[in-house]
């Protein structure tokens, strides 16, 4: 698969539709592998590198699910290309930053990703769309199986399977799950829910990971810990959190409709008049009226406006997708205008939102409540 | 005594992927705390085994000049510690110590708190134990185990609890007592507490039988 053909195609995750998928985006496992007799990539020389790539990517692309795919090295990536692989969470930040001796293979579908060399030798991630932690787990463990019959994985019985941080030793495994909440964070319930989530020894992160801030209302829970628990402990503990976030998210929506109603549609309607209209788009604005906007169509208050829609359009606006399209490098006010070009002429055929007359909007508040008695 | 520092900061070029990958939870809503401004940098410190954090605004850690990943002294001053450029001295020569597989040293390790290769767990592995009892909610490993082990080279030097050669049939029972006894100290000092319970059943049984 050549890397216009990655582009081109939406992601599996981004139009299929999983358990809760309204506010759960993506599920993903990652999972972080070692071979023995080899220095961690922090570590190696450049030299080491490049000789352990050459020997381990081809096995890699070997595997029956990367048929087909897309296999590349970063020295024949350009900057730009590895962050669109960034902005489509194939591939991490800071594998991103790198370049000779790192190589990344994605399969067809793009669910799975097999970074080499990044922190680890390996760092492979299922990626699946909605509440589905354990499928994508099925997936990604799978591959790691077959990989691990062929290639000498450094074990060890007591500490498990052995990472460049010990952060991440024992099962390897980081479980994650990215959560659209704009209702909490109106509601102001957000900083509440995050507390107890941390408190519970899971991290919350922002859209693009570790140190990046939440936009778009988008957030990341994912476990900290690696050691002393089993992958399927952790999957259902964050599974669980996660059904309760979306229990709390989902309630706050509820009381949005009823009691600030108002509030709601003046929101959304902002949302959607800026989006529509505006020639100068950032990205933080960009992402946080998409989401308002977002919320309006989960809430039937935008018609004909499909989530995958949304999906594609939040990917389309990040800076190295449009430096792409555009094919050069663009300064941020450039950038800003072909957002805002972009967004304007992607939401041509969204109609406008519902407009609720002060009475009406007391009518249906009223007749919804009836409706719930 | 572990004692490290981490930078972490929400810039995706200064974030070079080499320094220690911390994040805070929450971050997004954290302030500075030298003013009030948005925190961006990440600062977490590791003192036997217990973790401390710094949360900077852009301008606060530039001042500081605690950006760069390897500006650790600063970090120091910053914290107002001074017993690490104390102990510096006399920690020399410990921290020299390397790994003979691939050279790395336990001064590296303090630095950026990753290991150098597979077999560094098994050199530092005195130091390790209090690391993953921070990081961890527990120190041994449950999960995945490989269904088939793929020979490369020898490493797996770690010695898990002494190994305990399987009971003879009647024979030598004082052996095998002398040889359980010495697995259970081995265990003890390792804190292997279970296995040890365990061996300590079985002198028992062999006890009761010879008395």
């Amino acid at each position: 698969m050549r890397f216009t053909t990655l582009l081109k195609n939406p992601a599996d995750w981004m139009q299929g539709h999983g358990p809760h998928s309204e506010i759960v985006m993506t599920s993903r496992i990652r999972l972080a592998r070692n071979l023995r007799g080899w220095s961690f990539p922090g570590w190696s020389s450049e030299k080491q590198r490049v000789e352990l790539m050459n020997e381990v990517r081809p096995v890699v692309a070997d595997l029956p699910e990367m048929k087909d795919g897309f296999d590349e090295e970063y020295s024949n990536l350009t900057k730009t290309k590895k962050q669109v692989l960034v902005e489509r969470h194939l591939v991490s930040r800071e594998h991103a930053a790198r370049s000779t001796g790192c190589a990344v293979v994605i399969d067809r579908k793009q669910t799975l990703a097999i970074m080499v060399n990044e922190e680890d030798h390996f760092r492979m991630q299922g990626i699946r769309a909605g509440l589905d932690l354990r499928t994508a787990y099925e997936w990604v463990n799978r591959v790691d199986t077959e990989l691990e019959s062929v290639l000498p994985y450094a074990y060890d019985p007591r500490l498990g399977y052995l990472t460049a941080c010990p952060t991440n030793v024992g099962t390897g495994m980081r479980a994650s799950v990215m959560l659209h909440l704009p209702a909490l964070v109106l509601t102001e319930q957000i900083k509440q829910v995050m507390n107890a989530v941390t408190k519970i020894g899971l991290a919350v992160r922002g859209l693009y990971g570790e140190g990046t801030e939440a936009l778009g209302n988008l957030f990341q829970v994912s476990n900290q810990h690696t050691l002393g628990e089993t992958e399927t402990e952790l999957i259902s503990r964050i599974e669980g959190v996660a059904e309760h976030i979306v229990a709390a998210e989902n309630n706050a929506r509820e009381k949005l409709l009823h009691e600030s109603q108002i509030m709601l549609q003046d929101q959304v309607g902002r949302a959607y008049a800026t989006l529509r209209f505006a020639h100068i788009l950032n990205s933080k604005e960009a992402l946080n009226h998409l989401s308002l906007l977002r919320l309006g169509a989960d809430l039937d208050l935008v018609t004909e406006c499909d989530r995958s829609l949304l999906d594609m359009l939040l990917l389309e606006i990040q800076p190295a997708h449009l430096q792409l399209a555009a094919t050069r490098d663009l300064s941020p006010e450039e950038r800003d205008a072909r957002r805002a070009e972009i967004t304007r002429h992607r939401l041509q055929s969204v109609p406008e939102p519902r407009n609720v007359s002060l009475d009406k909007a007391d009518d249906s508040a009223t007749t919804s409540d009836s409706d719930d008695e | 005594m572990t004692n490290e520092y981490r930078v972490t900061t929400q810039d995706a070029v200064r974030h070079s992927g080499f320094g220690f990958r911390h994040y805070s939870p929450l971050s997004f809503l954290m302030k500075c705390d030298m003013c009030d401004a948005e925190a961006t940098v990440f600062l977490t410190q590791i003192v036997d085994g217990k973790m401390t954090q710094v949360n900077l605004c852009e301008k606060c850690s530039k001042d500081k000049g605690v950006t760069d990943p390897t500006g650790f002294q600063l970090a120091d001053f910053l914290l107002g510690n001074t017993t690490h450029k104390k102990s510096k001295a006399t920690s020399t020569e410990e921290d020299a110590q390397a790994c003979p597989e691939c050279g790395f040293t336990r001064a590296h390790l303090k630095k950026i708190g990753r290991m150098g290769c597979p077999e560094c767990y098994h050199t530092f592995a005195d130091d390790l134990e209090n690391m993953l009892r921070a990081m961890h909610k527990g120190t041994r490993h449950i999960g995945k185990t490989p269904g088939k082990i793929v020979e490369a080279r020898p490493v797996e030097k770690a010695p898990k609890a002494a190994p305990v050669p399987p009971a003879p049939k009647k024979v030598n029972l004082k052996k095998r007592l002398a040889d359980l006894k010495a697995a259970i100290e081995q265990a003890v000092i390792e804190e292997q507490y279970e296995e040890a319970a365990k061996l300590r059943d079985e002198m028992r049984e062999i006890e009761k039988k010879t008395v």
